[in-house]
């Protein structure tokens, strides 16, 4: 059993580790894009001119309200009509595959970023207006205000919200296999069909992915303790 | 508009599946996520380990993994196979209203601990002081004031199972997202497809988000 997980050759440990690699990948880049995309919509929600507010409110409300696997679907079979399209508008007039890849994080992305929107929101009206109100009397400058005062306390107030939305993100990464990219899920489907041993490559899937969202946990919570130093609590 | 149209009855007949692994994992999840927060409390290390494994292990995982180990995973032993469990086992069906229940009664069960835990102390002891059983205080004081606590943030739940009943379609369940991908592969309006598909979910998820409204202003406070 042992030199069916092994590294080489023989051996399915090094598939399965590109495999890892590959998850990582795609949902780093999608959270990337999850986190820009969330704070546009946040933005946009908060204090955008009213057809912004309501693209916005569409937004969060369709891509949190269908499933992730509808997302990559239609991003799979719509996607390359689409960028065609507008690639169309620039006066490229070729034709234009997305890759699997590409698919695969823009549509984690998309749904990553719907539910980063509503954390961030949250976060910035969870910030006392009062200080807002002092850092305008100050003379701040909008950007000024945003660096130095608010967004470091909505920083605190999000990311707990925001290590939900990394775990949801990874788990959806598991989706993309649909798409035949080769990240972790795929690797073991390949391996579990090639040795008929699926119970034990699902199972060290599995494995792998509990030692993935435990360690960004612990990495989540060591973030919180640093945004929350300089903070008084109340000890018991 | 005639693909549309000719396509109308195998979406409709995948939003049946759909309904279907959403209510029957729902309504055995519930159950479950009862005796998962019960042993997640209890006193006993035997019973609370366990339920804090279990918690842990359905809700650290993707729910895809969980799915193919049940599906794919339990073929593989002998055992399984020859044992009774195996005509539940070979389908698909079932497959995937065990790995939905599973994960569902590990995230409920974690948001019915916080539950039960809000019920204040107070309460349980003058129930105590009026003579009730356990089983009765639970069911009569705890249990409905623990339930009132966390139907919003089970109403997110159930919404979350909606779409999480769509990874069915990957041990091939025709249900509402592997209906609209079957159709659209085979027709030149593959988006229209996944649209209607989308407005199906998203008229189920109002429908719930109304319900939980609904139940939550008929459990509030008088007063």
């Amino acid at each position: 059993m042992l030199d069916l997980l092994s590294y080489g050759a023989t051996g399915w440990g090094d598939e399965l580790l590109q495999g890892a690699g590959m998850t990582l990948l795609v949902a780093v880049l999608a959270y990337l894009i999850g986190l820009g995309a969330g704070c546009l919509t946040a933005a946009a929600k908060l204090s955008g001119p009213l057809p912004l507010r309501w693209l916005a409110a569409t937004y969060t409300t369709v891509v949190r309200g269908v499933p992730a696997l509808l997302v990559i679907w239609l991003l799979f079979y719509g996607g390359s009509g689409l960028v065609g399209w507008m690639a169309g508008l620039f006066g490229y007039g070729g034709r234009v595959e997305l890759s699997a890849f590409a698919v695969g994080v823009a549509s984690v992305g998309l749904v990553s970023g719907a539910y980063a929107a509503e954390v961030i929101r949250g976060a910035v009206q969870a910030v006392p207006k009062g200080q807002l109100e002092a850092a305008r009397a100050l003379g701040m400058h909008r950007l000024l205000i945003l660096r130095r005062i608010l967004a470091p306390q909505a920083l605190r107030y999000a990311l707990p919200g925001l290590g939900n939305v990394w775990q949801m993100t990874l788990k959806d990464t598991t989706l993309v296999s649909v798409v035949s990219l080769a990240e972790l899920m795929r690797q073991a489907y390949v391996a579990s069909g090639t040795t008929r041993q699926p119970f034990l490559f699902y199972l060290v899937a599995a494995l792998i992915y509990l030692v993935i969202t435990t360690l960004s946990e612990t990495g989540f919570r060591a973030l919180s303790r640093r945004a929350d130093r300089g903070v008084r609590r109340a000890t018991a | 508009m005639d693909m549309i149209l000719s396509s109308l009855p195998s979406l409709a007949s995948g939003a049946w599946l759909t309904l279907q692994l959403v209510a029957l994992s729902l309504a055995l999840g519930l159950l479950l996520s009862v005796g998962v927060a019960l042993a997640r409390l209890s006193g006993s290390v035997l019973l609370r380990a366990p339920a804090v494994a279990f918690i842990f292990l359905f809700r650290s995982t993707p729910l895809l993994v969980q799915i193919f180990l049940i599906f794919y995973g339990a073929g593989q032993f002998v055992a399984v196979r020859d044992s009774f469990l195996w005509p539940v086992l070979r389908e698909p069906y079932w497959c995937a209203i065990i790995a939905l229940t599973l994960n569902n009664a590990a995230y409920t069960g974690e948001i019915l601990r916080g539950g039960i835990q809000a019920v204040s102390f107070g309460q349980i002891e003058a129930a105590r002081a009026l003579g009730m059983h356990r089983l009765l205080l639970f069911r009569r004081i705890v249990l409905p004031q623990a339930f009132r606590q966390i139907l919003p943030a089970y109403g997110n739940e159930m919404i979350q199972m909606v779409q999480a009943t769509s990874l069915a379609s990957t041990i091939t369940l025709m249900e509402l997202t592997g209906a609209a991908r079957a159709v659209a592969s085979r027709s030149f309006q593959p988006v229209e497809m996944f649209v209607i598909a989308g407005l199906f979910y998203l008229a189920m998820n109002f429908a719930i988000a109304q319900a939980v409204r609904w139940g939550e202003k008929r459990l509030a406070h008088a007063g």
